[in-house]
């Protein structure tokens, strides 16, 4: 019997939504961790039954829990994130230098090929790896330590590293983003990266096509084709062919190309999900309409989504991690606002439904296909 | 023994009530405490000092028989009443938030 587990990040705590194979009814678990902030939580898609989450707060600091039975028990992992050798420094927002200084994990990527290991993207911009199922981390210093490292700038949540994209056809090939220096891509296992942003247009940056300092704000991958990159920007929504060698503008007919998420399809590579929001000024829809849009040819051609979200006076975010596919048939669509509602389509987006309405604002939204 | 009475989230981090007793080798000192709490509960471990500069996280504070001591040196003898386990010493999160 097929089934759905959706791992929940909010701003007080997380939630685990589960359902059989139909996703018409659900059952809610939560708030684990209660009213600490909950960045992300994530299964291995190994081992169903490992799930890490990060709990940070401002009074606390980082705690990492890690359960084995698929989020019913948790126990305390590590949550030492100490940067190889000297720190150095980045930029502030005045461009004043900063010295580098951890300070939550905003993302966990989990190996795809072995249970203990998982990856951990931190704030200050960081790329941390533990191979003991999170008893122990070390950093990948080769990104940190990037030439341009020192000229790397926050965006307005921070200098934070919230995407890891593993390439499921090569185990050394990797991709991060970072807001707001931009794409990076390792072909050896992180000992080194290369700045992967020609394309982009910021027109922020003193130099609008300069080779890092772009706000990407969510990178995505199909695992069938994984030199095909999709990406929301601060504006913009871009795509490569190239493994990321390049970029074009696939914003095509959007009301807005601002905005945080974007996912694949689960089945079909070229079908892709984003939701426009209104400006990087104004975080909420266009007009108050919440709409996904739907591309099924991998941009450029958009579909607003309508069916069961709402169509007035709705002024919520969705947040860049809060969207993600279940791998059932027809594929599932999920995402979460920062009014807390958590919205799901059986039916790859043609239709909607709120399937936890009530929650704190959601930061991070995973999904897990169970057999 | 020396009585801790913690925040509620680090209560619930380590499992515990509202305050726990630890034992403290040598001078009773805000440090010293710290250190027992951390070995007896290693899941409070970088939540009241920062990993990377083992300093007191800025949103919490320390308190021994009504007196502030947080920003006293971490290496002061507290007073006799907490050091004999007669008061408990606090420690305290700032009330901040929402």
């Amino acid at each position: 019997m097929s089934g759905v587990r959706v791992l929940v990040g909010t701003h007080k705590g997380a939630f685990v939504l589960t359902s059989d194979g139909k996703r018409k009814s659900w059952d809610v678990s939560g708030p684990h961790f209660g009213g600490w902030e909950i960045y992300h939580v994530k299964g291995s898609p190994v081992d169903p039954n490992r799930i890490y989450a990060s709990q940070s707060s401002d009074w606390f600091g980082q705690v990492v829990h890690r359960s084995d039975d698929g989020g019913k028990n948790w126990q305390t992992v590590g949550n030492e994130f100490k940067y190889e050798g000297q720190a150095g420094t980045h930029k502030w927002y005045d461009d004043t230098d900063h010295p580098w200084e951890f300070k939550r994990v905003w993302h966990f990527e989990p190996s795809l090929t072995d249970p203990d290991t998982v990856y951990a993207g931190v704030e200050d911009a960081g790329l941390f790896r533990s191979s003991d199922a999170g008893a122990t981390w070390r950093e990948v210093p080769g990104l940190r330590k990037h030439a341009t490292g020192p000229t790397w700038h926050p965006g307005a949540g921070g200098l934070c590293l919230h995407t890891i994209l593993l390439d499921p056809s090569d185990p050394k090939r990797m991709y991060i983003a970072i807001s707001a220096a931009g794409t990076f891509r390792t072909d050896d296992g992180g000992e080194t990266w290369k700045p992967i942003n020609r394309g982009l247009h910021s027109d922020f940056m003193p130099d609008p096509e300069a080779e890092v300092g772009h706000c990407v704000h969510r990178i995505a991958m199909h695992p069938s084709n994984p030199n095909v990159l999709f990406m929301q920007k601060h504006w913009d929504v871009m795509r490569s062919d190239n493994a990321g060698e390049s970029w074009q503008e696939v914003s095509g007919n959007l009301p807005t190309d601002f905005g945080f998420v974007i996912d694949v399809h689960a089945h079909e590579p070229e079908t892709i999900y984003v939701v426009p929001i209104k400006s990087d000024s104004e975080h909420y829809p266009p007009d108050g309409q919440l709409r996904v849009y739907r591309s099924r040819s991998g941009g450029n051609e958009w579909e607003a989504l309508t069916k069961g979200l709402p169509e007035r006076d709705c002024y919520v975010n969705i947040l860049r991690d809060s969207m993600s596919v279940d791998k059932l048939d027809p594929c599932g669509v999920y995402f979460g606002t920062t009014g807390g509602q958590v919205y799901a389509s059986a039916d790859a987006g043609d239709s909607w439904e709120a399937i936890a309405r009530d929650l704190p604002a959601v930061f991070s939204v995973e999904v897990q296909t169970l057999s | 023994m020396i009585r801790v009475v913690l925040p509620y989230h680090l209560r619930m981090l380590a499992h515990v009530g509202k305050e726990v007793g630890i034992e403290v080798d040598g001078p009773v000192t805000p440090r010293a405490i710290i250190d027992a709490l951390e070995a007896e509960y290693p899941m409070l471990r970088g939540t009241i000092r920062d990993h990377a500069t083992g300093e007191r996280r800025p949103m919490l504070r320390y308190f021994a028989f009504g007196e502030d001591v947080t920003h006293e040196s971490q290496d002061d003898p507290l007073p006799d009443e907490v050091a004999s386990g007669r008061e408990p010493f606090r420690i305290v999160g700032a009330i901040a938030g929402g």
